[in-house]
């Protein structure tokens, strides 16, 4: 397994969390306490064991291809932060 | 406070009316909620009008079904319909559901009164509900300590008489563990026996919703409303669900328990032992054979799902992002910053612990040592099970090594994960786990029993369950709340 000191840095990036300096800190020795717990799973051999993702095996769940009705978009929007007229509104993506 | 099932006979004879009951409780709720605080909204008005729809019912001579005008608690992670659903997070603080989750679809129809929405740790990461946003909730035999977690809010109220019933949900623990720190009923259905449609979704492949009762019975017939086939759930399981109040008298003559020998662990508190073990006697002298079993890889279950878990929450709460719905921070100027930002103010610690670990397991180069790994591990956790199940109907155990905790005992997250030892394999193998009160510690904290069943086999758990409480007094015990 891997070394567990966390890059803490990339790995708040990849998950959006804008932490502060203290939280990283914080995060850093948390992790690193959980990920030495965790290294333990090296000691058990796991050659040749299938991968499991879920307990109650199912495979492709079909259903008809019809048109139901959905809920209508004022309803939909309304827990929205901000929107203007049938749209989500978000700050800026693209620079000008 | 009467049971689900003496409230439905109290309805048909016509000693008391739904509205009476449900202003009772609601009188109850404003006395005793300022110190347990197990109640995130109230739905006063609904609730209500709801008994007097029931109250119409019963006075046109319709049949009552056993859950009309019974007074429900819902964990804050469930939808409801028109009623703020926050997971006691800041960042869902103002959710208003514009739908109901199936099990609430089915509690309406069924006649169930919504008395409100229970408090949890925030988006159900946590064993003592003090990782709410809001506030946390106590222990209602105890106010000084904690009710368990995550489900803590609904635990407590159906302890303090504060609800005959209420939903939780189970994703490593979170109905068992708080029922047995608050002495209540708590059941972990199969993966896929309720559907998870409108369940604010934590881990996928282990989150399950499930009832919280005084007794047995309350439980079953909670289940019974709630389970079965929904097609808006793909991993709900397409197979008959069983009669589950019938099943409780059938008796547990001959009944195979297996004891797990790797469920008694350094630092488990004694008196908890010394309970299960009583109470093992006690399944005997009901009828019951008894036998050692080994569960190898106990051992590194709880490893292997705290990445599991963390994985499938990172990938989950992915969704938080300011745009549709929620907490969206001031100030981003632009949108990679206020994701960042709003995830940043709207999480609380644990779950941003949790979202850099499942992150961290399963991004580039750590992927199959770690997530990899703890999929092969839960493989074998299963397969554990598989074999036990060969030569036992149930298997009986501590639902926690120990029993409630004071507020603010455990400040190490790690400490606090290893609350559910007992439980978390239950939820990787998907199968069927209840708890029940056991017994009391000298101090007068509950102890809880739990059971584990074979997949989709609900009814052994409660029947058996059912036996222990019916020749046991530790259910007609309740809190003396001043």
């Amino acid at each position: 397994m891997p070394d567990p000191k966390i890059d803490i840095e990339h790995v708040a990036r990849l998950a959006r969390l804008d932490l502060s300096e203290p939280e990283k800190e914080r995060m850093r020795s948390q992790l690193d306490a959980i990920l030495t717990y965790i290294d333990k799973l090296r000691q058990l051999n796991t050659e040749g064991v299938e991968p499991t993702s879920h307990a109650i095996p199912m495979v492709n769940v079909m259903r008809e291809d019809e048109v139901r009705p959905c809920l209508p978009a004022g309803e939909m929007l309304a827990n929205a932060p901000e929107r203007e007229r049938e749209f989500f509104r978000v700050p800026k993506i693209i620079e000008e | 406070m009467p049971t689900i099932a003496e409230l439905g006979a109290r309805y048909r004879s016509g000693e008391t009316t739904p509205t009476q009951v449900v202003e009772s409780y609601l009188q109850r709720i404003e006395t005793l909620d300022p110190q347990v605080r197990a109640y995130l909204t109230l739905t006063r008005e609904s609730a209500l009008a709801r008994a007097e729809a029931t109250e119409k019912r019963l006075k046109a001579g319709k049949p009552l079904g056993p859950l009309d005008g019974v007074p429900l608690a819902i964990k804050d992670v469930i939808c409801t319909k028109g009623v703020r659903t926050t997971c006691s997070s800041k960042i869902l603080e103002n959710f208003v559901p514009p739908y109901d989750a199936t099990v609430m679809v089915r509690l309406n129809a069924a006649g169930a009164v919504m008395l409100g929405k229970t408090n949890m740790d925030e988006f159900a990461m946590g064993s003592s509900t003090e990782n709410s946003a809001f506030f946390p909730t106590r222990n209602p035999w105890d106010l000084a300590r904690v009710p368990g977690g995550s489900s803590g809010g609904s635990a407590a109220a159906v302890a303090a008489g504060l609800a005959a019933g209420a939903l939780g949900s189970d994703t490593g623990g979170s109905i068992r563990q708080p029922a047995a720190f608050c002495g209540t009923v708590g059941v972990k259905p199969t993966y896929g026996r309720v559907s998870r449609y409108g369940l604010v979704a934590f881990a996928s492949s282990l989150d399950q919703i499930g009832p919280f009762a005084a007794d047995v019975r309350g439980a079953a017939l909670l289940l019974q409303a709630i389970a079965g086939h929904d097609p808006l759930d793909s991993t709900s399981t397409d197979i008959p669900v069983p009669d589950y109040p019938a099943a409780l008298g059938q008796g547990i003559q001959g009944l195979r328990v297996g004891i797990p020998s790797e469920y008694v662990i350094e630092g488990m508190d004694p008196e908890v032992g010394k309970a299960v073990s009583a109470a093992i006697e006690a399944l005997k002298g009901l009828g019951a054979k008894t036998e050692k079993v080994s569960l190898p890889t106990t051992n590194y279950a709880l490893a292997a799902y705290y990445l599991i878990a963390p994985a499938e929450a990172s990938s989950n709460l992915a969704r938080y992002d300011g745009v549709k719905y929620g907490y969206r921070a001031a100030g981003g100027k632009d949108l990679i910053q206020m994701y960042g930002r709003t995830r940043a103010e709207g999480f609380g610690p644990e779950v941003k612990r949790r979202i850099m670990l499942g992150t961290y397991a399963l991004s580039a180069g750590y992927y199959e040592a770690y997530y990899g790994k703890a999929q092969r591990v839960r493989t074998l956790v299963r397969r554990d099970f598989q074999q036990a199940f060969e030569r036992v109907d149930v298997l009986a155990c501590p639902t926690a090594p120990n029993v409630a905790f004071k507020l603010g005992e455990k400040e190490d997250p790690l400490q606090m994960y290893l609350c559910d030892v007992f439980t978390i394999p239950v939820n990787l193998a998907g199968l069927p786990g209840l708890s029940l009160p056991c017994g009391f510690t000298q101090s007068g904290l509950p102890i809880g029993l739990q059971l584990i069943g074979k997949p989709f086999d609900e009814s052994t758990l409660l029947s058996a369950a059912y036996a222990y409480e019916q020749a046991t007094p530790w259910h007609a015990r309740a809190p003396a709340l001043p």
